[in-house]
Formats: structure tokens, C-alpha cells, sequence
């Protein structure tokens, strides 16, 4: 039987607030356990939260940003559930009316097609503390640290039908809250996380088959895995005869497999009911037009003007936008070089990303500056460096040697195009092959190439190489 | 000393009769000698007391005072207070010593007001007879074998006996009110949102209201003006500026509205009750108020809604109170559901597990709509049926408590009896009204209390048509036996 997969994803983005969502506390990441934790974190008797604002102008541009509804009123909700490192016994999210409702993006396939994925809604809720079970000889620490942190939970239609769709969609909208600076997108520290809804059904079938959620997911690669794994376990299971059940897995990266946590019967009972404690959110035309004006250009747009601007293909546009710290460091790059706008996406997309990718650095910590990639561009286009030249002089500048000039000067990396110099390289090769000469000329044409590797490797590479094989065609006529 | 009104007082300490320290010393000496008869402390103060009284007499000799400057008042522990155990009446709290001052507590202290201890109260404010407190029940100075009401009862008890010149409170349900008419003093619950809840632990948050008990209207007025105020601390506190509630004691009653509701007179209103309202009814129309028929038509849905409401809210307020990081924990949880199981198990009293096991249910999936859902609804039919009311009538008086206070122990095992003692007074905190409860006589040789509701900040309107009444009679001057 064939099978489908289909897949929603649950995203957890953590808003890059200065303080908590429902209190003063800093939310730094990384201090001592405890340290960031005032009494409302703490959830003392009688204390109160009171919602930061910046989370709500957070929320609204994401929703404007993935064409959503940003409801006029939205409520904050309790969660009850008891947990040791949830302090009140209740979790502050939205439930029944979230801040933002009905929006989509567009992902690209591989194919190079385009899939409108839904967004069903995102709501503002807070994040819980963390237990920690290490350490404490049996006994479980709780740090509340990270307990009130601010996040917008992003819940996808279950639109997408592969785990490489699923990476697709949790890419774009990765790119699109760093886009919109509302999330720095860290997946290692927690602030960019997922849960995937994963369920199969025999191709041509209506009903969605029994879904098993997977938690907690912080990496583009096991969300990948993760889903791969399940779908195989969910096939097999089904093919040989058994049932999937409806369950909480948690994906184990180290082992590769997902495992179950707890059933649809052990589930809770979290009792939503609005909070009494918090006034219900409200938006106004005023408000969202100031959200909107605010809002930077967005992957989308950028995507295409980068094809009208530059003259690129959709690819190139697609990898350049993906990030915005990459569309900037293209943009600022193409200006210094006085407009190269298609060999600098060559060097941006080939040379630099295998670099970067090789150092694993971000483009914001690359070595080699949007400038200084643009005085090496110029130093192709004028004709001082070849390509290959070109691509030991980038070598040199990304272990700091210094900008592109100083290296052609240091090393002496200036390309031949004089064309006495080339013209006398290549009768001192002719003198020496008198063999391979008459055969040339007995009709074995391909032993140019020999000929303008050996003068290429006498001038250590610097020779222009299409003047080598012009000059090389008229003197060995001769 | 004891038998001055909080003004009398301010007044006194004002011309350098006496000082700060000398009354708050008296003060104590009278909880010493008379609160074994009436348990209306869990905490005495003492030392806080005279360093805060001490602090009081220099901004009184430096011309800095206010008028609550130096004078004593009695706390309820359900107010936190900084370095003091605040209890709020219950085994889970007994070891809790708050490391923060409540917005009210701020403000007292701020104003100059010396606390000399924190007052009992039933547990987590449970109760209509502070019957269910850790520390034992209160009794009513004017019948020891009697209640004192509650849940604010040792706050109540304590101005009645002249323990204190006034006290704060909470009202839930009728928490002011109830104990204010069964101990014959003033109570005043203000408008929801016009005294920060921060730091006032939650019963049930959208009904909780922090108040004061005084024996005079005047009193009131100047504890209200202290208390009162925006806190950017509570969302659900409100942005308006306070009253001089002092200042417009004096305006006249002419042509004030008095409305009666019809269904505050039926069927469970004990007689002599009756006749001590209806009286005092009188003395309003001598002041030159005019008394009109009204209907609250869903009165009668009150209780059986805050029952929903109440319970559901404190069952997810006190989900807190784990055992994990503060309050009771069970010895030796041998895991964490047990620790769980047990910290509450042992830490929570009989009427507190009562409703957190209602709420829970109220909230359960499937029953929400049934039950919260409809007492929401419910809650805005009782709103509606007071804003039509208030076309038509100023003011809306009736009685405090269908009766005078009732024997300890009457009605503990019977909560819907319990539950219906405040019957006149829960509309008003679903509505998010005012509400006051004033002495206007005796039954059965027992205070009554006459109740008046207000319309929405109309706290000074109140406190006049209160004040008033109190310069034609002497009900809030009558004095226990033994604690005159």
C-alpha cells in the first residue's frame, strides 16, 4: 500500500524581550539557576502578573507577516497542571482566543514549486522553569530561571506532507521572526523549538490517521529524523497488523528514535479558564498600522526583488533571502563592488557559504567583511585576478591576511596579461616538448590542453588563462 | 484612649495629648489583657509596633503627619507583610514569613499607620463564621458563644472590643460586611479594582476586594483615601484618581434615593432583622432621603453562581501551595505525587478542600460550559439587573446577614446554611459593586447591620449617606460588655 504522511508542527518561538512576559525579571540566558526569578516568577501568595507590552507588538507583526488575522481582543488563559517547575500550578497562555489566527506562508519544494502551508494560530503564553535531575543525588533541582519567559507558539495546519516539508515551513518561519527581530532563532539555547503532529493514512484516504505528537524539537536535522523515524515506525506498525496510538513521543537525537512519554489517557485535565488576574489583550486600527509600518521588508518581498534588481534566479534569491543577516551582506557587498550583482551571489552562495559552512560560523562572525569580499570582486572584474586566483586570495583574507589588495601584494598573486611575457613562457614550453609539438601538429589537437597546463604551471598559475589559449593557438600554427 | 475614633485620635496625637508610642503601648496592652476572650490575633507585633509608633512620633513633632500618622490599626493576615508571617488562617502558611509588603500594607505603612498585629481569619477567607481558621475560631465580643462572621472576623472582633481603632479586611462574598453587621461596626467593600489586590492572597481573584473596618463612617473615609489607589502592580486595579472620601461626609441626604430590594425582604429574613432595617429606614427619610421599591430580579441566582465562580477560581489559585518552594511540606514524601497528596492533603483544612474539589469539577472538561460558562452569564444578568437599579435609586440598602450572629459550631457542619448567611451580600461582589454595612440596632440583644450598595466609585456617596445616619444615632457607638 502506498502511504501519506501528513504533519502539523507546534513551533515555540521565544520572544526577545529584555524582561518576562508577565513580570520584571530579566531573561537573559545562561545565569545561575534561580538568579532571574522575582517573586512573581517564583509564584509567592499574592503576587500578580502584569502583561509586557512589547510581547503583544511582537505578536502583531508576526501576524501581519503571515497575512493572519491580529485579533481585536484576545484573552489570556490558565493552564492548570501540577509540575514542580511550574510555580503557580497554572501555565498563563491563550486558549479559546488567540492574539493571532488564519495566516500561512509559502514554502518552496524541491522541485522548485511553491506550498501554501496554514497557520491555524499563535498565542502568547509563558514558558515553565526547567527540572534538573543530575546532580542531586536522586532528588530533582528546579532552576526558575527561565520560568515567565515569553513565548509565541506557532501552530501550523496539518498541511505538510514530508519531513523535508516540515524543515521547509520551520525554516521560513525561523527566517521570518529573525526577519522580524522578534526571535534570535537560537536553537541550541531553547528559543527555536518544535513538536510535530505525525500521522500517515493510505494515499486517497479522507481521514487523517491516529497522530502521535513528537516533543521538543531543537534542531532543523532531527525534525528531519524525527519525522522520518516515526513515519517508518507508524507504517510498520500499522503493516504488520497493529494500531498507532495516540501518544506524546519524545525524540532521542543520541539513539535516533522516538519513544513514548505518556498516552491520551494519562493525559491531563488542564481545566483552561480565562484568567481573572489579566484584562483581555486589545488592538486597535491605530496600534496595528503603527505595527505595520514598523514591519521590516520580508523574506518574500525581498526574494523577488532581489530577482527584478539583480538579474537573479529564483534559486540564488531564495538562498540569499533565507536569513536576513545573509540579504544584507549581499546587498551591502553588491554596492561596494559597484554593482556585481551575479558574481557576487556566485561568491556569496559558493565560496563564502562553503567557508562558513566548513567553520560552521554564521554570516555575522564571517572574517571576511561584505567589503572586503567586494574589493576582491573588483579585482576579478578588472582582470588583476583569475579565478583561481581569485580563490587563494579569499583563502588568504579568511585566515586573515589581510584585504585583497595587500594579498596580491604580499604573495605576489597578480595575474600575467602581458602579452610578451605569455608569448615568451610559451615558446620556452614549445622548445621543450619537441615531441608532443609534432604530434599537435600531425593532427592530435587535444594535446593543447597539455600545452597550456604546462605554461600555466611555469607561471605558478598567474598567467591569464584565455590568453594563454589564444596565444598558444596562433604560435603553435606557426 | 481605646473608646476615641480613629479621627478623635489623630486629632489627640496631633496636640501632643499623648504620643504615638504611648497609644500603641495602650493598644497592646488591651490585646494582652482582653484577646484571650476573643482570638482575634494570630500575630501580635509588639516590637514592629513600637518602632513603627516610635518613626510615627517624629513625623508628628517635625509638623509631617497625615491622619493616619501613629495610629494603630489590625491587619488581616491575608495582607503580605515583609518579614512577618502572613498566614491568611491556614496550616499551609503557618511557617510562611512573606519577603514583600502588599501594596496595602506599602501604603499603611507609607501613610504612617503602625500595625500592631495581623488578625485571624478563616482559612484562605473561607467562611462565613472564621470557623475554619488554623488558629481557631473568633468570638463575637457582644456573645463569646457566638460568631464573629467572617471570613474577616478577627479584624472585625478586634475594632468591636476596642482593640484597635480600625483594621482592614477582605471581601469575597460578604467578607467586610457580614462580620462588620454581626459585630455592630462599619465595614466598607470598595468598587472591584479601587484597592490593589498585589500581595493580598487570592481566594477568588475576579471577587476579591481589600477594605477597612472602622467604627464610625469617618473612619472608613480615611482608611479608604490611604488604601486606594491605581497600582500599575494589579491590571485589574483601576486608573482614577482617589477621593477625598473625608471631604464630602457632610453633604446633605435631601432628595437621596433609597432603593429597597424586594427580594433583600422575602422568605429567610429573620424578624427582628427586619424591624431594625425597616427602622433605620426611617431615620433616612427624617434625613430627607426618599425610599422606593426596587427588584434585583436575579438575586436569587447569586449564590448558586458564586459557588461556581469562587470555588474555580480558588482551586486554581491555590494550586501554588505544593510543598515545593514555600509553606507546608509533608515529612519524608517518599515521591512527588505523595509529596503533593500529602503537603495539601495535611496542609489544607476541611472548607478549603471542600472548594478546590467544586472548582475543580466546575472547571473539568465537559462541565465548563455547564457550570462556569453559565455562572459567567449569570454574573452579567445580576450586573444588569443593579446598573437598571441605579437609574432609578441613588443608593440600594437592605439588611447585611438574613440574621444576628449566630452559636460557633451551628452551623459548621452544614455549609449551604453557612453558604446562604450570605445571601444579601455576593451579588455585590459578582456585580464588582461598593458595598457598606453600617450598625442600625440590636436584635435579640445582637447588632444588625444595615447594608448599602453603590453604584460603581461611588465609595463617597457611601460613606455620606453612612456618616450621616451615624450623627442621628449612636448604634456604632454602643460598646460590648467587658470591653468598654
Amino acid at each position: 500500500m502506498e502511504w501519506e504522511t501528513v504533519i502539523g508542527l507546534e513551533i515555540h518561538a521565544q520572544l526577545a524581550t529584555q524582561s518576562k512576559i508577565f513580570s520584571g525579571a530579566s531573561t537573559r540566558f545562561g545565569a545561575e539557576p534561580n538568579t532571574q526569578a522575582c517573586a512573581v516568577d517564583l509564584g509567592l501568595p499574592g503576587v500578580l502578573p502584569v502583561l509586557n507590552e512589547a510581547v503583544v507588538r511582537m505578536a502583531a507583526s508576526f501576524g501581519l507577516a503571515i497575512h493572519a488575522t491580529v485579533a481585536p481582543r484576545s484573552v489570556f488563559a490558565r493552564k492548570n497542571y501540577f509540575y514542580p517547575d511550574l510555580p503557580k500550578g497554572y501555565q498563563i497562555s491563550q486558549y479559546e482566543l488567540p492574539i493571532v489566527h488564519d495566516g500561512y506562508v509559502d514554502i518552496e519544494l524541491e522541485d522548485g514549486t511553491r506550498k501554501r502551508i496554514g497557520v491555524t494560530r499563535a498565542h502568547l503564553e509563558e514558558d515553565a522553569g526547567k527540572s534538573l535531575h543530575e546532580d542531586f543525588h536522586g532528588l530533582t533541582g528546579i532552576d526558575l530561571n527561565r520560568a515567565g519567559t515569553p513565548l509565541l507558539e506557532i501552530v501550523s495546519e496539518p498541511d505538510l506532507r514530508s519531513a523535508k516539508e516540515a524543515v521547509a515551513y520551520m525554516k521560513k518561519i525561523h527566517a521570518l521572526v529573525r526577519y522580524l527581530e522578534i526571535c534570535d532563532g537560537n536553537m541550541q539555547e531553547g528559543s527555536f523549538r518544535c513538536d510535530a503532529n505525525v500521522s500517515v493514512r493510505p494515499r486517497g484516504q479522507a481521514v487523517f490517521g491516529t497522530r502521535a505528537e513528537l516533543k521538543n524539537i531543537n534542531s532543523f536535522r532531527f525534525v528531519e529524523h524525527a519525522i522520518n523515524y516515526e513515519v517508518e515506525r507508524q507504517i510498520a506498525l500499522i503493516e504488520s497488523g497493529g494500531q498507532v496510538v495516540q501518544e506524546t513521543r519524545l525524540f532521542d537525537p543520541a539513539r535516533q528514535e522516538t519513544r513514548p512519554m505518556r498516552t491520551k489517557e494519562e493525559a491531563n485535565d488542564y481545566r483552561y479558564f480565562p484568567d481573572p488576574d489579566l484584562l483581555p489583550v486589545e488592538i486597535d486600527t491605530p496600534f496595528l498600522e503603527a505595527v505595520e509600518a514598523g514591519l521590516p521588508e520580508l523574506p518574500d518581498a525581498k526574494c523577488q526583488r532581489f530577482m527584478t534588481d539583480y538579474g537573479l534566479s529564483a534559486y540564488d534569491a531564495g538562498v540569499l533571502t533565507a536569513s536576513r543577516e545573509l540579504a544584507d551582506f549581499y546587498e551591502a557587498a553588491v554596492t561596494d563592488s559597484g554593482g556585481l550583482a551575479k558574481l557576487t551571489a556566485n561568491w556569496v552562495t559558493g565560496e563564502l557559504a562553503g567557508a562558513l559552512n566548513h567553520d560552521g560560523r554564521e554570516i555575522g562572525d564571517s572574517p571576511v567583511t561584505a567589503a572586503a569580499l567586494a574589493g576582491l570582486l573588483r579585482r576579478i572584474e578588472d582582470g588583476t585576478l583569475s579565478g583561481k586566483l581569485a580563490k587563494q586570495v579569499f583563502e588568504a583574507m579568511w585566515s586573515g591576511a589581510g584585504n585583497a589588495d595587500e594579498v596580491i601584494e604580499q604573495q605576489g598573486l597578480r595575474q600575467i596579461t602581458d602579452t610578451s611575457a605569455i608569448e615568451g613562457a610559451i615558446r620556452e614550453i614549445l622548445e621543450k616538448h619537441p615531441k608532443q609539438l609534432e604530434q599537435y601538429r600531425g593532427g592530435q589537437e587535444k594535446l593543447l590542453g597539455f600545452f597550456v597546463g604546462q605554461v600555466m604551471k611555469a607561471t605558478q598559475g598567474k598567467a591569464n588563462p584565455a590568453q594563454v589559449n589564444e596565444l598558444l593557438k596562433k604560435l603553435i600554427g606557426d | 484612649m481605646h473608646r476615641k475614633s480613629l479621627v478623635e485620635l489623630s486629632a489627640a496625637l496631633g496636640r501632643g495629648e499623648f504620643s504615638s508610642e504611648e497609644l500603641t503601648r495602650a493598644c497592646l496592652a488591651r490585646v494582652a489583657a482582653l484577646d484571650g476572650q476573643l482570638n482575634s490575633f494570630i500575630t501580635v507585633t509588639g516590637e514592629q509596633a513600637l518602632s513603627a509608633a516610635r518613626a510615627a512620633d517624629r513625623r508628628l513633632q517635625a509638623g509631617e503627619a497625615g491622619a493616619l500618622t501613629g495610629i494603630p490599626f489590625a491587619h488581616k493576615d491575608i495582607f503580605c507583610t515583609e518579614g512577618v508571617r502572613t498566614s491568611c488562617g491556614s496550616r499551609m502558611l503557618d511557617n510562611f514569613i512573606a519577603p514583600y509588603d502588599a501594596t496595602v500594607t506599602q501604603k499603611l505603612k507609607a501613610a504612617g499607620a503602625v500595625m500592631i498585629g495581623k488578625t485571624n481569619m478563616d482559612e484562605f477567607a473561607m467562611g462565613s463564621s472564621n470557623e475554619t481558621s488554623f488558629y481557631g475560631p473568633v468570638k463575637n465580643p457582644w456573645d463569646t458563644s457566638t460568631v464573629p462572621g467572617g471570613s474577616s472576623g478577627g479584624s472585625a472582633a478586634a475594632v468591636a472590643a476596642r482593640l484597635v481603632p480600625v483594621a482592614t479586611g477582605t471581601d469575597t462574598g460578604g467578607s467586610i460586611r457580614q462580620p462588620a453587621a454581626l459585630c455592630g461596626i462599619t465595614g466598607l467593600k470598595p468598587t472591584y479594582g479601587r484597592v490593589s489586590r498585589y500581595g493580598m492572597i487570592a481566594f477568588a481573584s475576579s471577587l476579591d476586594q481589600g477594605g477597612a473596618f472602622a467604627r464610625t463612617a469617618e473612619d472608613v473615609a480615611v482608611m479608604l483615601t490611604a488604601m486606594a489607589g491605581f497600582d500599575p502592580r494589579d491590571s485589574t486595579s483601576v486608573d482614577r484618581p482617589v477621593d477625598d472620601y473625608r471631604a464630602g461626609l457632610g453633604d446633605s441626604l435631601r432628595g437621596l434615593r433609597i432603593g429597597l430590594p424586594k427580594e433583600f425582604f422575602g422568605e429567610g429574613l429573620d424578624g427582628g432583622v427586619a424591624a431594625t432595617v425597616e427602622a433605620s429606614l426611617e431615620e433616612y427619610k427624617k434625613l430627607g432621603a426618599t425610599v422606593v421599591d426596587i427588584s434585583l430580579p436575579n438575586s436569587a441566582l447569586s449564590v448558586p453562581a458564586y459557588y461556581v465562580v469562587a470555588p474555580a477560581e480558588c482551586s486554581s489559585n491555590l494550586s501554588r501551595f505544593d510543598g515545593v518552594r514555600y509553606g507546608y511540606r509533608a515529612e519524608n514524601p517518599h515521591d512527588l505525587e505523595d509529596l503533593y497528596k500529602r503537603s495539601r492533603g495535611e496542609g489544607f483544612g476541611a472548607e478549603v478542600k471542600r472548594r478546590i474539589m467544586i472548582g475543580t469539577y466546575a472547571l473539568s472538561a465537559g462541565y465548563f460550559d455547564a457550570y462556569y460558562l453559565k455562572a459567567q452569564q449569570v454574573r452579567r444578568l445580576i450586573r444588569e439587573d443593579f446598573l437598571r437599579a441605579f437609574e432609578q435609586v441613588d443608593v440600594i440598602m437592605g439588611p447585611t446577614s438574613p440574621g444576628v450572629a449566630f452559636r460557633l459550631g451551628e452551623k459548621a457542619d452544614d455549609p449551604v446554611t453557612m453558604y446562604l448567611s450570605d445571601i444579601y451580600t455576593i451579588a455585590v461582589n459578582l456585580a464588582g459593586l461598593p458595598g457598606m454595612s453600617i450598625p442600625a440596632g440590636f436584635a435579640a440583644g445582637l447588632p444588625v447591620g444595615l447594608q448599602l450598595i453603590g453604584s460603581y466609585f461611588d465609595e463617597g456617596r457611601l460613606l455620606a449617606a453612612a456618616h450621616q445616619y451615624q450623627q442621628v444615632t449612636d448604634w456604632h457607638v454602643r460598646c460590648p460588655e467587658g470591653f468598654a
